[in-house]
């Protein structure tokens, strides 16, 4: 194919994918302003190449090869999502079938007065007028997949914690793909407005009603989400984001957010799931004195692709910012770590640090990592770095020597590398599925 | 001690390997019987390490010849761990350090592999943090010890004596220590030696990998062989450490060398 063809084909796989949108489900002037902007947007744009800088490393050809159709409704039972419950987070859920709001599989009981957590109807209407100063304002708002979502969505999940109110239960949110015999595109979306003094732990999921190991294959779809997240001065936000599509899913997710002085925020990022998936994450200042925790970690196999693109931007002084990103990568996969962190003049006394770990666990597992400090200010402490290991053949023999079997001292070995991330995950059950997993994986 | 009529532990008969293509180990033969305590001397890449890390199972070691009995069983034949489980025990010269692994949950995870080995059920956390505390006065550890990571950021000197915990821990009926007593100062090899002492028994046999005569004025050998090329060229009672520390190896080498081979 020369170049032109595959610009061709990249520009009306763009418009394939944009041509699926449905009507919003409601009448919000923001909302419908948004989309029609970010509409004619998209039609300038085309899906990317690897000769596009920020797709270096991860090629999107596969996902140009299916051909994709609107999300059917379904009728997903209670008892298909139970096992993914969290017990630290009863009558607090929000649930999203195939990008559609459904109220039956949802309960906010556990919620204090004044917080609003549901759809676009959840918010009285003063508040669905001020959607339009949340949403597609971050600077990189343009970005394809992100406009393609403000083109798209057709309601919002929203959590909005009003001033001085700490919500104490933490609220799971839960995007279920159940995708029928086609393959589908959904495209949620999520707003978190976190307004002063306020503090909230937020569980992000992205699952699939798949038999059997959610990890296992099933009907290919493409999730194509974005979460914005506002805190606002001396908010405190606890983040997790669960990546668990199934193992024939396309997965593409932003995660930005803007931080306003004093305020708290912290981030732990779980990837597991989908053939080929990209996180973009975005964290934006726009006071002092924030502080911002990023914790990731990617555990792939078979012949996954999983890459991680974040960007923390200060534009403020006194700024902290730690981020710790670790891969775990068997068989065939492929993960990708790109982190930039940019401190221009303005942000001085700024303190960030950065570290990519990633360990592969067979010979044909893949890495490319690329921490990016970019900085301008002569007064910050900053430090980054990357590591890629196998597993010692050292440390293997040390614990056999004393007694452990390989494969324990394997699994000790691996767990050790991901107790790190997950032991800062602020829900129990979560931290032991996910250290499960982690076993699980080694063994395969 | 040396005792009349005891079992023989370990037998070694020339014993060959190879390490990436290279001849290491050139027709070793060692026996040792139960209650005796062993020296290995010998100047440095003369094979002691790796003699000790094809007894403890290392998969980077290819035995390319003879045989090595233990307790009347093919210890060629079994993984590191079954060894490890059946009582074989190797101080590391250089114990690696494992972060993230709490040293704590190693140690009792290692302890519940012996146990169950042994049919025997595994102790739960409280029951072993009780035996773990009174195996800790055995090598004068500090028991804030137990809650770093394995080795992590431990001193030579520390790292030694995290070794010599889990031999006493895992009461082993074959003990090797690889320079056990490098790198200590006095009261550090004190400690380790005094451990040691108290560990060994009528049952259980001991061989110590040694540069240094100054070991074994507290840990008083049986045997003591010198190493050379991948050989043991020369044995004797203790006194023979006496003289390789005046008078070095050359004189051993040199008596080999003209008795042939
Ligand atoms: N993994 C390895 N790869 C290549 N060569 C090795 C390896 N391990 C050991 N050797 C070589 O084997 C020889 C014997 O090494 P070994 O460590 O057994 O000696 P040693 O007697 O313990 O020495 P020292 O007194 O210095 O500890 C040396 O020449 C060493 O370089
Ligand atoms: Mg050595």
């Amino acid at each position: 194919m020369s170049p032109e063809t595959i610009t061709k084909q990249q520009v009306s796989s763009l418009t394939q994918l944009l041509n699926l949108r449905e009507p919003l489900a409601t009448e919000v002037t923001a909302l419908k302003t948004l989309r029609d902007r970010s509409e004619a947007w998209v039609r300038e744009l085309a899906i990317p190449t690897t000769r596009d800088e920020e797709w270096r490393f991860t090629d999107l050809s596969p996902l140009l090869n299916v051909e994709f159709n609107t999300a059917p409704s379904v009728d997903v039972k209670q008892s298909r999502i139970e096992t993914c419950l969290l017990p630290e987070a009863p009558q607090s859920r929000l649930v999203f079938v195939n990008g559609a709001y459904t109220e039956s599989l949802s309960d906010v009981r556990a919620l204090p007065e004044g917080v609003w957590a549901g759809n676009v109807s959840a918010l009285p209407p003063e508040k669905q007028e001020q959607l339009g100063d949340y949403l597609a304002r971050h600077p990189n708002h343009g970005e394809v997949f992100t406009a393609l979502n403000s083109a798209s969505f057709t309601d919002l999940a929203i959590v909005w914690v009003p001033r001085g109110k700490i919500v104490e239960t933490p609220l799971q949110l839960m995007f279920v793909a159940s995708p029928t015999d086609k393959a589908m595109l959904t495209q949620p979306r999520c707003l978190v407005v976190a307004e002063s003094n306020s503090s909230l732990t937020l569980v992000e999921e992205y699952i699939a009603t798949t038999e059997g190991c959610p990890d296992s294959q099933g009907v290919a779809y493409f999730n194509n989400a974005v979460t914005e997240v506002w805190l606002h001065e001396n908010a405190d936000v606890n983040h997790v984001r669960l990546e668990r599509d199934n193992g024939s899913a396309f997965h593409i997710g932003t995660t930005a957010v803007t931080q306003a002085r004093d305020s708290r925020y912290r981030f732990h990022a779980l990837t597991l799931g989908a053939q080929l998936s990209r996180h973009n994450i975005e964290v934006h200042q726009i006071g002092e004195g924030t502080t911002t925790t990023l914790n990731g970690l990617t555990l792939i196999g078979k012949t996954q692709t999983a890459d991680t693109h974040s960007t923390v931007a200060y534009n403020y002084p006194n700024g902290t910012a730690n981020q710790l990103h670790k891969c775990i990568v068997g068989d065939k996969a492929h993960a990708v770590f790109n982190g930039r962190i940019v401190v221009p003049q303005a942000a001085q006394m700024t303190n960030a640090s950065q570290l990519n770990r990633n360990l592969l666990l067979s010979p044909k597992a893949r890495v490319n990592t690329k921490p990016q400090l970019e900085i301008v200010a002569d007064n910050v402490k900053c430090s980054h770095g990357a590591t890629v290991s196998q597993l010692e053949a050292d440390e293997v023999f040390y614990l056999q020597s004393r007694g452990l079997d390989k494969t324990t001292s394997e699994n000790l070995l691996v767990d050790a590398f991901a107790a790190e991330i997950l032991q800062e995950v602020p829900l129990e059950s979560l931290r032991k599925a996910i250290a499960q997993c982690v076993a699980c994986r080694v063994e395969l | 001690m040396i005792v009349e009529n005891a079992p023989t532990i370990l037998s070694v008969k020339n014993l060959t390997s190879n390490v990436e293509g290279t001849q290491i180990l050139k027709g070793l033969n060692l026996e040792i019987k139960a209650g005796e305590i062993h020296a290995i001397m010998g100047p440095n890449g003369s094979g002691k390490s790796t003699f000790s890390k094809i007894l403890a199972g290392h998969p980077d070691y290819e035995v390319t010849g003879g045989e090595v009995i233990y307790k009347g069983e093919n210890l060629l034949e079994l993984e590191a761990d079954d060894r490890a489980t059946a009582g074989v025990f190797l101080a590391f010269q250089y114990p690696i350090e494992i972060p993230g692994v709490s040293n704590l949950d190693f140690l009792r995870v290692a302890y519940n592999s012996h146990r169950k080995a042994r049919g025997l059920e595994e102790l739960d956390t409280f029951d072993f943090e009780d035996l773990v505390e009174e195996k800790l006065d055995v090598v004068k550890m500090r028991a804030e010890f137990l809650n770093r990571s394995v080795n992590e950021g431990f001193s030579g000197g520390e790292k030694k004596r995290n070794e010599i915990l889990q031999m006493a821990l895992l009461e082993p009926t074959l003990s090797i220590l690889d320079e056990t007593d490098s790198g200590l100062d006095i009261d550090a090899l004190k400690i380790v030696a005094n451990g040691v002492n108290q560990l060994a028994t009528e049952d259980n046999c001991t061989l110590m990998i040694t540069h240094y005569q100054r070991l074994l004025d507290y840990i008083v050998p049986d045997f003591v062989h010198v190493m050379y090329d991948g050989r043991i060229i020369t044995s004797g009672d203790k006194d023979l450490a006496l003289k390789l520390e005046e008078q070095g190896y050359d004189w051993a080498i040199e008596e080999f060398a003209t008795v042939g081979v």
